[in-house]
């Protein structure tokens, strides 16, 4: 008999929990990706890609008007707004179209809320000819409705998905259900850290590259590694990405941001690690947001990519062993935030990314408290381009309330 | 083996019978209904029920069931109260195997010991977690082992024959195999292999293998069940009570839909 053993865990997170038809599916995968990652050949490939078509390296870029504001932080931003398709999300798109191809698979299939990660999904499947699907939440279409037409221009046909709370989660849940229907040809490019084993491990591997370029960017420029670094946390694979080059320098904090959408004593946030617990969704252990008798509570944050009721495996288990902490920043302080660093540095912040910027904040006062100074790292996940309509209903409304700046 | 679910396929081997499982999700349209549609489909043929816990995230399901859990959950129902309604149920239909079908979740949030205490003392049989691979499941089996409730695994037209194996090991009661790729739902076609992945499977099987997700006539309970020991109809039965708009008329129209795949199973085996 074969051993039972649950692969892919992160401390006590983690694991493989999927309907048995799309278990030899991953096993493919898991193997497959060992193969690659042992592979030279794979990784010329990829970083050839990475330099060439999506502008790597990133620039680690100092933050003087901001860092003057926040008075005692010297903030470095990681610029992956500056990624071909605006975001991180292509680094890891990249990867996987070629380890699809490696799979022969000929049809890709995606998940999207904000819609970056469909974009950079469509980006990489136009970029090899592949046959694209995003799968998208009704309401999240509504949202973004020119990353929809990114899509579609691209060659890629955007399925809206009806049910559950049509956002992200949903369009999770439809295109599970569509690979386990067409696992033989397709390939499931989850977006960020979740999912089912190996999908976590191998995303924030790709991902990585993040925060190996910001380690030795920082290093560089400063002599020394710095005091923190921050993200943002949705499903996590930007933090992830950040974080991990860096999670053996013990001296380097680290700390997510997570949506905190109308405030935690409401049920309207997305802060899975600050309030959920622990539970299985969409094929791993995490730490989620659902009631008394396990349904999944719809998350909520003026960011469409930060709402989603779970989080990366690997998150919940820095979290529990207190490597990394978590912090929550609310709509109202994010979009703030989005405007505070459009007017200081010329940069327009996915809402993502405004959520960590926001935090910033927060970090200066308790480092003033405590009488010191603080050099920061910070991942700039995303542009706002795709905001900007959004924002420009709700920052009039603000700033005709209150002067902001 | 559970005594009701070892005295079940006992007597349908006995008299050279396929098994007739119908699923239906608990409390659709509330848990009244379902604690009197059991009994009924019971006159009408059916061998033993899969007894579905509505989730707010139920993957493995195609529309059907998807409509079929939200009107369950916008209704209230919990675990908890489908646990009692099994109990209640369980005197009208003392013989008949009852298997719960739960995804993970609302186990962890009940705590798997509580919800393993409380499925066995409320008289169920065996429980299907379609999220919950043999692999993951130890803490839940480790718990299982000290109850009168046998864990049922599913295997897949994927399934490798390593895979195989280690489901017909892992597992107790039954082999549930997911008769096509993809969610549930009823489908016009059967899966054109599914002789031969049945045939693979029936050559290191030691327990029952029923057959689910697609069939929806009795000439496809009855081609199936030449290849398995029984079948399961879920969508598709709640396709036709869904067609209906009074309770007495979803009624009636289950209670015919089951006697007429149990008499389309009991003709194929005649001939045979």
């Amino acid at each position: 008999m074969s051993e039972l053993v649950s692969r892919g865990r992160f401390g006590r997170f983690g694991g493989r929990y999927v309907p048995e038809t799309l278990m030899p599916a991953l096993e493919e995968l898991e193997v497959a990706y060992e193969e690659a990652r042992d592979d030279p050949a794979y990784h010329e490939e990829l970083a050839a890609y990475l330099r060439e078509f999506v502008g790597r390296p990133t620039p680690l870029y100092l933050a003087e008007r901001l860092s003057d504001d926040l008075g005692v932080l010297r903030v470095y931003l990681k610029r992956e707004d500056l990624c071909h398709t605006g975001a991180h999300k292509i680094n890891n798109t990249l990867a996987q179209v070629l380890l699809a191809r490696r799979l022969g698979k000929t049809r890709i299939i995606a998940e999207t809320g904000a819609g970056q990660h469909g974009v950079a999904t469509a980006t990489a499947a136009a970029l090899f000819g592949l046959d694209c699907d995003v799968y998208m939440g009704e309401e999240d279409i509504g949202r973004q409705s020119l990353n929809v037409f990114r899509m579609r221009l691209l060659g890629a046909r955007v399925i809206p998905v009806t049910s559950g709370s049509k956002t992200l989660k949903d369009a999770t849940n439809e295109t599970l259900r569509d690979w386990t229907a067409s696992v033989r040809t397709t390939h499931y490019i989850i977006g960020s850290v979740v999912g089912p084993h190996p999908f976590p491990e191998m995303i924030r591997d790709f991902q990585s590259v993040i925060g190996r370029e910001a380690r030795e960017q920082v290093l560089e420029a400063e002599g020394r590694l710095p005091d923190a670094c921050v993200a943002c946390v949705g499903g996590g694979s930007n933090s992830i990405g950040l974080f991990h080059p860096f999670v053996n320098d013990d001296d380097v904090e680290l700390i997510g941001v997570e949506a905190g959408g109308r405030g935690l004593d409401t049920e309207e946030h997305g802060a899975s690690l600050t309030a959920g617990r622990v539970g299985v969704l969409h094929g791993c252990e995490t730490f989620l947001l659902y009631d008394d008798d396990g349904q999944i509570i719809p998350a909520h944050s003026v960011s469409a990519g930060l709402d989603y009721p779970g989080v990366g495996p690997e998150h919940s288990h820095l979290k529990d062993s207190g490597r990394a902490r978590y912090v929550t920043v609310e709509d109202h302080d994010a979009l703030k935030a989005f405007q505070k660093l459009s007017v200081l540095e010329g940069i327009i912040p996915a809402f993502e990314s405004a959520h960590a910027i926001s935090y910033l904040d927060r970090l200066a006062k308790e480092t003033r408290e405590a009488g010191g100074m603080k050099t920061v790292v910070l991942c700039l996940s995303g542009r706002g381009d795709k905001d900007v309509h959004q924002a420009e209903g709700l920052l009039t409304e603000m700033l005709d309330d209150e002067d902001v700046r | 083996m559970s005594h009701r679910l070892e005295a079940c396929f006992a007597r349908l081997r006995a008299e050279g019978r396929a098994g007739l499982f119908p699923f239906v999700t608990a409390g659709d349209p509330d848990l009244d209904f379902t604690r009197e549609l059991l009994p009924l489909m019971t006159e009408a043929g059916a061998d033993g029920f899969e007894i579905g816990v509505p989730f707010s995230d139920p993957l493995a399901d195609g529309p059907t069931i998807q409509r079929s859990s939200m009107r369950s959950l916008t209704g209230g129902t919990r675990l908890s109260g489908v646990l009692k309604m099994v109990g209640e149920v369980r005197a009208d239909i003392p013989d008949t195997p009852l298997v719960l079908m739960t995804y993970y979740n609302p186990i962890i949030a009940m705590g798997l010991a509580e919800f393993v205490r409380g499925a066995s003392q409320v008289g169920a049989d065996a429980v299907i977690v379609p999220d919950l691979p043999p692999e993951e499941a130890g803490a839940l089996l480790e718990i299982m082992n000290d109850y009168p409730l046998e864990p049922v695994f599913m295997l897949a037209p994927t399934s490798t024959q390593e895979r195989v194996e280690l489901v017909n090991d892992a597992g107790g009661g039954f082999i549930y195999y997911v008769g096509q790729m993809g969610v549930t739902g009823a489908r016009d076609a059967l899966d054109s292999d599914l002789g031969a992945t049945l045939a693979r499977i029936n050559r290191v099987k030691n327990r029952p293998v029923l057959v689910g997700f697609g069939i929806k006539t009795p000439e496809q309970a009855a081609e199936v069940a030449g290849h398995a020991d029984g079948v399961i109809v879920g969508s598709a039965l709640i396709d036709v009570m869904e067609a209906q708009e009074s309770r007495e008329g979803k009624m009636r129209a289950a209670r015919d839909y089951i006697a007429s795949l149990r008499e389309g199973l009991d003709r194929s085996k005649t001939v045979s």
